[in-house]
């Protein structure tokens, strides 16, 4: 199962971070740390699963911004290599074009959009329409 | 959104409230709902799985919605489900198989597809369920193979999440009953894996290589080059990875070169998590296939120093206890022992190197203990590295202790030494206490060579030495406080809580009946044997001195702090001069407090004083009979109470008691003759065996029963109606054991003789445990050869499992085995194994088994097999289903018991149930319950009433009921919530059926 998502930019600024399981606060900003070391310190050629203490790391780069997923034994490393492909796709497709700025600025949706696929440490939905579903009827709602 | 938030964050006391609501949602028309409904359901399933279990048909109703989103849903509900219990949806493997054969067909909405993959990550949960479902099970493995060379096929374009799939599919196809031609492709995908130049892909290969390894070590071979090249690869995780697959195949051959690979990786690694993790690995591995001591003793040095203070503290432990125990060979010991003693002095003789401080402890035990085996070593030249170590400023106290500890074991064996001398003179004023005072403790055994000699001798490490931690030698003096009338001593928490519904003021009645069966298995945990202590006082009065970390004495410190915390000094007790005094005082209490049940002691403080000392003196009595005193047989008779109390741990005082007892009872202690044999053979040994000595005597009991058959109507059997002997036996418990107070399950008639019609069927129960109330007997499972049934019986200590074996065969069968697998939720109390050496050609043979609930569950399975010596088919399997109710038994108990016992329980489950029109009144709600749940009803006041059950052996559980305006508000408590969850739900099916 699914740990936590976290999305940080080369910096180590951490825009996005979701537990699925619970984690002290004080301890997350020294996990967030340490995660984005790890990533940091890997270069292209490398591969993108980092055995960290006694979960696994998935992630992924995306210009400045890295996607990072803990995950657990039993989950398949590349099916969530994929997901996080697949997200930042919906992202995409949500904000066309999506860019850092959008994320901040728009933190609540992207957290919408999250819990939408990834529930209790679970994929619950990957198909693009139906993630981005309830969000157009908010959208909607707010128009009106 | 509301269900969104349902299922990310919610309180389980909740879920009732909520419940209902979800449910129709369930049946909501548009499918985002439905799906989130579901996804609420899986979280209540994952917090309490106990709450949702009547609705599980709800979850193949969402399995089979026309939506793909739901049903995918549901799919975490099943994944976690056939985790838990596998063989409990078999049936549902085809309804998968189906389901994946459509995704893989491409039959799904085009929105699904991700990268023109029809829904992968659904593919991938279905593939993850199958392989749990067809792990072990050739039957169900066999439906998925087609599904399983479909997904194979079609997942060949080129793209990570085909790879995801393959992935996958490699790992059902290992996990499920093999076929050998899944089997070649999977092992192809696993050699384009390795092979890829991809280094995603090589992780992945190499991930399912370590899992298949064991399974098929030839894949290994093919890929041995490229497991070397990974090796030495740049990626430290691809490495790793790598080591993981040669530590799977390591044997005795491999060995050091894998170690040294390991070792070398270890070195270059900084992560802490990762050097535990390893370091432990080599470590096991050194164990298990060292080739020759020299090698064991430098890879453990290895590990010792690259591990440095991060090791699990097993190694060390394990090292020292291999070292200490040995093996087989008294000279291979001496070796392996030599030359760890020889390398560890070269290690010290580098001045100035940094030692991990595990590492040192290490070293200076192993120094300590066997330094003399090196007999050309001078161990002046030892004591002096000691020296050196402990004035290092880097080793911590706690590794000077052990040092310390090693300098005092070799001068126990040398004579005088210079540096032993300075040591002591140096450390006397050290400003470190404890060092200060080991150096004293040094000095004064020097003083005393015997005594010394006795504390520390040569090679004893693994004697072990007994500690009586019952303190049972300071009974005696117990008995002596106790009989100048000092009050018995009560636990902390007991005092407390006495003190609490004294102030509430509930009405007590003085002699309140105990409830003995819940709390007599942890009274006889208490006590243990009075022989085994001569070890623990003989020494106590030196362990203040020596302090020793190896011998294990008893340290009076630690006793008195227990004594200050708990302890409660008697009042006429004459003040402590001596320091084994309170401690005896303390102890004593303690035990006492163990042994008697808190209303029978506080009825004893409310009663006068006379009262108080006769009670005391059976107390004493009752204790110690087992020791052999006779003195207590005169005062037993006498007192009801006190033997009540005692009823289950003391049965030996019974068969005492029997001299005065009637003709009748004679008769139970003639039978209770091999018992007196085994009881005190039993108190030496310690817990372990203390369920067997709980189900003797009742095991005695039940055949005391036959036995007074047989001795008082011999008339009654002359005329061998099977009725009149029923109806004997039921007479006859009440009469016979009024006085004797030996509890049994009083069957009610009409149960009897429902039983007695049953089981005329196929096999039947020997006769004492016909007498017991039990299921039929069902057929369990049956081959050409052999058939088995089973019939459960009810006993009042555990659920007895009577297994038939009847062979069907006209020659006789020969080594039958029977075996009861290991189930998470059961403990089979002796052996799960039993042998019938024979089984006559058309005949029926029994075995019994006592199980206990383990874990709570509503239902569970017990599974297991036969076999027999046969050429074909030579194992039959089978499992025995036994549900939360074969263990709960009615627990007797009074009004007040009952509201101390609520008081003490603290998890709740409350819930409100309709009453259907035919149970509307309280009374026939309780029975109904009474007769189905086997609740004991407490008391009945107005419309409330009072339940109570006990979980084998011993956990209570209370139900309070109300009823108000057609509902029945049910309140339940016990020690442990998941009991009263699965109670909860058995209530809520009982009132739904009737």
């Amino acid at each position: 199962m699914i740990k936590f998502f976290l999305m940080v930019n080369k910096q180590g600024q951490t825009r996005l971070s979701r537990y699925y399981e619970h984690v002290d606060i004080h301890k997350r900003t020294m996990l967030e740390a340490e995660v984005i070391k790890n990533c940091l310190s890997r270069s292209k050629d490398q591969c993108s699963f980092i055995e960290y203490k006694d979960f696994k790391l998935v992630y992924r780069q995306y210009a400045a911004l890295f996607v990072v997923v803990g995950i657990n034994e039993t989950e398949n490393e590349m099916a969530v290599y994929e997901l996080i492909h697949n997200f930042v796709e919906v992202l995409d497709k949500y904000f066309s074009r999506v860019s850092e700025l959008d994320i901040m600025f728009n933190l609540d949706r992207v957290h919408i959009i999250l819990d939408e696929m990834v529930l209790n440490g679970c994929i619950v939905e990957t198909n693009r329409n139906r993630i981005l579903a309830p969000l157009f009827v908010l959208d909607k709602v707010a128009e009106s | 959104m509301a269900l969104t938030v349902v299922s990310q964050i919610f309180p389980r006391e909740m879920i009732p409230a909520v419940l209902p609501l979800i449910e129709d949602k369930l049946q909501h028309s548009k499918e985002i709902i439905r799906r989130k409904a579901v996804q609420a359901l899986y979280k209540f399933y994952l917090i309490a799985p106990n709450q949702v279990q009547h609705i599980h048909d709800k979850f193949r109703k969402a399995l089979c919605d026309r939506d793909v989103g739901v049903m995918a849903a549901s799919l975490h509900i099943y994944l976690e489900m056939i985790k838990e219990n596998s063989s409990g949806y078999k049936d549902l493997t085809e309804s998968f198989v189906m389901i994946l054969k459509q995704v893989v067909g491409g039959k799904l909405p085009i929105d699904f597809n991700y990268h023109s993959v029809p829904a992968p990550w659904l593919q991938i949960q279905l593939l993850r369920i199958l392989g749990l479902l067809g792990k072990d099970d050739p039957r169900t493995s066999e439906l998925m193979y087609d599904v399983l060379d479909e997904s194979l096929r079609r997942a060949e374009i080129n793209h990570n999440i085909t790879y995801a799939i393959l992935f996958e599919c490699v790992q059902t196809i290992y996990t499920i009953h093999p076929k050998s031609e899944l089997l070649e492709k999977a092992a192809k995908c696993i050699g384009k894996f390795v092979l890829s130049p991809k280094i995603n892909l090589k992780y992945l290969g190499l991930k399912s290589l370590t899992c298949v390894i064991q399974q098929d070590p030839n894949l290994a071979l093919q890929h041995q080059m490229t497991i070397i090249e990974c090796l030495d690869h740049p990626d430290p995780i691809i490495k790793r990875e790598t080591l993981e697959i040669l530590y799977r195949i390591t044997n005795g051959q491999n060995v050091t070169v894998i170690v040294q690979k390991m070792l070398d990786y270890l070195k270059e690694s900084k992560e802490e998590y990762a050097i535990i993790t390893l370091s432990g690995k080599v470590a096991e591995l050194a164990e298990k296939y060292a080739p020759d001591n020299g090698w064991f003793i430098q890879t453990m040095n290895a590990v010792f120093s690259v591990g440095g203070d991060a090791l699990h503290p097993d190694i060390p432990n394990n090292f020292l206890r291999l070292l200490a125990e040995g093996f087989d060979d008294r000279k291979e010991d001496e070796q392996l022992r030599t030359y760890a003693v020889r390398s560890y002095l070269t290690l010290l003789e580098e001045e100035n190197t940094f030692y991990p401080q595990k590492f040192l402890q290490v070293m200076s035990w192993v120094l300590g203990e066997y330094s003399s085996l090196a007999t050309d070593v001078d161990p002046e030249i030892i004591l002096t590295r000691l020296h050196s170590l402990l004035k290092k400023t880097f080793v911590t106290s706690d590794t000077k202790a052990w040092i310390m500890a090693a300098v005092t074991k070799i001068a126990s064996h040398t004579s005088c030494s210079k540096t032993i001398d300075k040591l002591i003179k140096e450390f006397s004023s050290s400003l470190d206490t404890c060092m200060r005072q080991h150096a004293f403790e040094l000095k004064h055994l020097r003083e005393d060579r015997v005594l010394m000699k006795n504390l520390l001798p040569f090679d004893a490490s693994c004697n072990d030495m007994v500690v009586d931690a019952s303190l049972s030698f300071l009974d005696g003096f117990v008995a002596e406080g106790l009989s100048r009338g000092a009050a018995p001593y009560k636990p902390h928490h007991q005092r407390q809580e006495e003190k609490l519904s004294q102030e509430k003021a509930l009405n007590f009645e003085p002699y309140g009946l105990s409830f003995a069966s819940s709390v007599s298995s942890s009274g006889i945990t208490g006590r243990q044997s009075p022989t085994g202590l001569s070890f623990g006082s003989d020494t106590s009065g030196n362990s203040a001195e020596t302090g020793h970390k190896e011998t294990n004495t008893l340290k009076l410190e630690g006793i008195r702090k227990l004594w200050g915390k708990e302890g409660y000094l008697p009042k006429k007790e004459s003040t402590a001069g001596k320091p084994d005094e309170p401690q005896a005082a303390s102890c004593g209490n303690l035990l006492a407090g163990r042994v008697i049940d808190p209303p029978a002691s506080q009825s004893d403080q409310v009663s006068s004083l006379s009262e108080e000392e006769k009670e005391k003196q059976q107390l004493a009595s009752t204790l110690f009979v087992g020791l052999g005193s006779n003195a207590g047989v005169s005062l037993m008779g006498k007192m009801d109470v006190a033997t009540q109390k005692f009823k289950r741990k003391s049965k030996i005082n019974e068969t005492q008691t029997s001299e005065e007892a009637s003709d009748i009872q004679n008769s139970a202690a003639s039978t209770f003759g091999p018992l007196l044999d085994t009881v005190p053979v039993n108190k030496e040994d310690c817990e372990g065996n203390k369920h067997t000595r709980l189900r003797k005597p009742s095991l005695c009991s039940s055949d005391t029963l036959e036995d007074n058959l047989a001795f008082e109507t011999p008339q009654s059997l002359k005329k061998p109606g099977l009725d009149d002997r029923l109806s004997d036996s039921t007479l006859s418990p009440l009469s016979l054991f009024a006085d004797g107070n030996i509890e049994i399950l009083q069957p009610s008639p009409s149960a009897l003789c429902e039983s007695a019609n049953k089981t005329l069927s196929v096999p039947s129960l020997p006769k004492e445990l016909e007498e017991l109330p039990h299921s039929e007997v069902v057929e369990l499972c049956q081959s050409d050869a052999l058939a088995l049934y089973l019939c459960k019986v009810w006993k009042d200590d555990s659920l007895l499992l009577a297994v038939f074996a009847s062979n069907k065969k006209s020659s006789a069968l020969n080594t039958v085995n029977l075996v009861f697998e290991k189930a998470e939720h059961f403990q089979i109390l002796e052996s799960p194994a039993h042998q019938f050496s024979v089984i006559e050609a058309q005949s029926v043979e029994r075995c019994q088994k006592c199980v206990w609930m383990d874990k709570i569950c509503t239902q569970g399975i017990l599974p297991g097999s036969i076999s027999y010596q046969s050429e074909m088919e030579p194992c039959l399997e089978f499992s025995v289903t036994l549900s939360l109710l074969d263990f709960i038994r009615p627990m007797e108990m009074t009004t007040e018991d009952f509201g101390k016992l609520w008081l003490s329980l603290s998890n709740d489950v409350k819930q409100n149930i309709k009453m259907s029109p035919s149970q509307d009144s309280l009374s026939t709600a309780l029975s109904t319950l009474q007769q189905k749940l086997k609740l004991h009803i407490v008391d009945i006041i107005g419309n409330e009433g009072i339940l109570a059950c006990r979980l084998l052996p011993s956990v209570p559980c209370l139900l309070h009921c109300r009823t108000y305006s057609g509902m029945l508000a049910l309140w339940f408590r016990s020690p442990c919530s998941a009991l009263s969850d699965g109670l909860l739900y058995q209530c809520q099916k009982v009132m739904e059926e009737s």
